[in-house]
């Protein structure tokens, strides 16, 4: 298998990974509004529904891309096809 | 000029223009206390100050380079334009109707706050980075590049101004709106005002103009958003820090909803016909789930796939340095918008129980009518056409069904009523304006841009000059901003519905074609024109037989078209692609060379 091809596997499992995590806080745990606001585990003391669509998900999804970002620089370094820093 | 030096001195400029923003309301905050200024001069005054910095930046940055004018010289840096996405990405509708959206429809409508964050994993994910690689300086160059063919680049044009204008409209409705009750002159004189103020910011310097406004408005619009939240919730001791501090507060509105008959109370059909238009009362639960999973689920679906396909947004990182840029810009972006989008359900929360809560000195429900109706910010905002109450019951008392507010004063009118001084009240109208101008800046510029370069240059008159190509971009971006001036003083549709329906039909048409560019090699220019032009057609019928009393089906609602639209779009793709020949060995030679950040795009530089 050429270098290329290694390189776009590794970038398919990664996005696969990533959109799997996505799928879970945008769409996986909204399936369950009414059992999560009954659940007593409640961040900050809001009921677990609340917080997930006005803060959790939203956070999630920032630490998400920053975390894909950085795995996918590796990849690209290991392949040696990152580009050169000239910024 | 000042371009590489401007460049490396990004941190100190806006660290000094943060630092005279701050004086300024300072100033403003003087001027108020000492009796030096009118209310009305310092709501003048906030709003002519802040435009009048985004028409310096706007003239400073005037350029006659195709690079700069097209993609600001793909040289802005990550952080620099994460800011500048977060504010071309926070319209007027996330800056002064989405928290009264929320006040309104409560859990239901924070499917949007899910939606308008999570579609940036997917633009991270499925799109920026391998975009950015290909160097292309539209949507539509894209499409057209990689599906090869002038069918397939018309088409991504089409979808593109179907979805752009409809956004467009909404934002200049917005600028109107805020320009209208700042500066206190008639809307449909504000709305052209707004529109003089686009035009200044995107005109003179492109899209180089139009990033170093959008930072500017960035600073602006999250101090006007986030000084007051903060502000009422220690005011109100709810809390210093209201994001973590609040749930006692939110338990206490559940409280109170019941305690008042939400939801068991109702009022007739003949009393809520006296009730302006526009305004509503509050007869949804505010915090515990109000709606079906799938109703928020699908509202959150559409937002996700319409972020990924809205050009204004994909058309940022277009700018950056690299490829590697693009995609850590991706993360910045969202971060600077949930630092907004985190505090509007917050800033809902204190704005409802400061009016619902009769302990609170500013609760109005359970006083006498007469009593709310002599207060001045009632009165005020009465006259403004944005609040409303009525003695259904002739009790004399408030009642909870007997109040009715316009979403946009949640935002606007909660300072006032919170007892903050008027400043606030002149910044808030800033913060608002600079959101609406951000956006619609962006939204102008991806249409102009479309049609200047996808439409003109490429297909009508491929052997333009550079100077002809810029002055025609320059005629379009005109005419493409009267234009929605003129539709937005009509006052068609509300902010927000227009906004969510712009999502749905660029969901609809630009979605799998843009997707299935990168990630399915086969795809083909006969799939990607079917997948365009069925998606758009079918999303655009189901809305008008929905709108026309159709009884829709899945669930989909007028909100939602764009699951109707994306499926089609999808199935005739493939099934399209698949009935016709593979693409040719160079087309899949240029997808591989896409899907590798290193070496050069695959078109020039200049192009």
């Amino acid at each position: 298998m050429s270098k290329q091809s290694q390189h776009w596997e590794k970038t398919r499992g990664l996005l696969f990974i990533t959109l799997a995590i996505w799928f879970v806080f945008s769409i996986g745990i909204f399936f369950f509004g009414t059992e999560m606001q009954a659940s007593s585990f409640r961040p900050f003391g809001y009921p677990l529904s609340y917080y997930m669509t006005c803060q959790g998900s939203l956070l999630a999804f920032v630490i998400l891309i920053f975390w894909f970002a950085n795995r996918q620089e590796k990849i690209d370094e290991e392949f040696g096809f990152s580009e050169r820093e000239d910024d | 000029m000042i371009k590489g030096k401007f460049i490396d001195n990004l941190p100190k400029v806006y660290g000094i223009y943060t630092g005279g923003f701050l004086v300024f309301i300072i100033l403003m905050a003087i001027a108020e206390q000492t009796g030096l200024m009118s209310a009305k001069a310092i709501g003048i005054a906030f709003v002519a100050f802040t435009v009048g910095i985004y028409a310096v930046i706007g003239y400073l940055s005037r350029t006659l380079q195709l690079d700069a004018y097209y993609v600001a010289g793909r040289q802005v840096p990550t952080v620099f334009n994460g800011m500048a996405t977060a504010a071309d990405w926070m319209s007027g509708a996330s800056f002064v109707a989405m928290a009264g959206g929320i006040y309104f429809k409560g859990y239901g409508y924070m499917a949007l706050l899910v939606g308008w964050t999570g579609g940036y994993v997917l633009v991270a994910s499925l799109l920026a980075p391998y975009l950015r690689k290909f160097g292309c300086y539209t949507v539509p160059d894209f499409i057209g590049t990689r599906y090869g063919g002038n069918a397939a680049r018309l088409s991504a044009v089409l979808v593109l101004t179907v979805a752009s204008f409809t956004y467009v409209t909404a934002q200049i409705n917005a600028t109107g709106t805020i320009a209208s009750v700042a500066l206190d002159i008639p809307f449909e004189v504000a709305v052209y005002v707004g529109l003089a103020g686009i035009l200044i910011c995107s005109m003179l310097g492109g899209m180089r103009a139009v990033t170093w406004t959008q930072v500017a408005q960035y600073i602006v619009l999250i101090i006007a958003y986030l000084l007051p939240v903060f502000w009422i919730s220690n005011k109100m001791g709810a809390g210093i820090f209201p994001h973590l501090m609040l749930a006692d507060e939110v338990a206490r509105i559940a409280e109170l909803e019941s305690q008042f008959g939400l939801g068991t109370i109702k009022n007739t059909a003949a009393d809520l016909a006296t009730v302006p238009k526009g305004l509503a009362g509050i007869t949804k639960a505010h915090s515990s789930v109000n709606g079906t999973n799938w109703g928020f689920i699908s509202l959150a679906v559409c937002m996700m796939a319409g972020t990924a396909s809205l050009p204004h947004v994909m058309m940022r990182y277009f700018t950056t340095p690299s490829v590697k840029t693009a995609r850590r810009s991706v993360a910045w972006s969202l971060f600077f918008i949930f630092l907004l989008y985190s505090t509007a359900p917050m800033l809902a929360t204190l704005s409802k129980l400061s009016l619902i809560d009769p302990t609170l000195s500013t609760g109005i429900i359970g006083r006498s009518i007469a009593d709310v109706q002599a207060l001045d910010w009632y009165q005020n905002w009465n006259q403004a056409k944005l609040m409303f109450v009525s003695d259904f019951n002739g009790n004399g008392t408030l009642e909870l069904n007997e109040f009715f507010m316009g979403g946009k004063a949640v935002v606007l009118a909660t300072p006032e009523i919170a007892g903050l001084p008027y400043v606030i009240s002149g910044l808030v109208a800033a913060g608002g304006m600079a959101a609406a101008m951000s956006t619609a800046d962006g939204l102008v510029l991806a249409i102009a841009n479309a049609l200047s370069h996808d439409l003109y240059y490429k297909i009508i008159d491929p052997k333009a000059e550079t100077a002809k190509r810029l002055i025609v971009a320059r005629v379009l971006l005109v005419i493409i901003g009267f234009a929605g001036a003129t539709i937005a003083a009509m006052k068609i549709q509300g902010i927000l519905g227009s906004v969510i329906w712009a999502f749905d039909f660029a969901m609809s048409g630009l979605f799998f074609p843009l997707v299935l560019g990168v990630w399915w090699k086969r795809a083909n220019s006969q799939g990607a024109v079917a997948g365009m032009l069925l998606g758009l057609l079918s999303g655009t019928a189901y809305l008008i037989w929905v709108r026309n009393g159709g009884a829709g089906f899945w669930g989909v609602t007028q909100l939602t078209f764009g699951i109707v639209g994306s499926a089609v779009s999808l199935v005739s793709m493939v099934v399209v692609t698949l009935m016709t020949p593979a693409p040719d060995a160079k087309t899949m030679a240029m997808v591989d060379e896409v899907r590798i950040p290193s070496g050069k795009t695959v078109l020039g530089r200049q192009h």
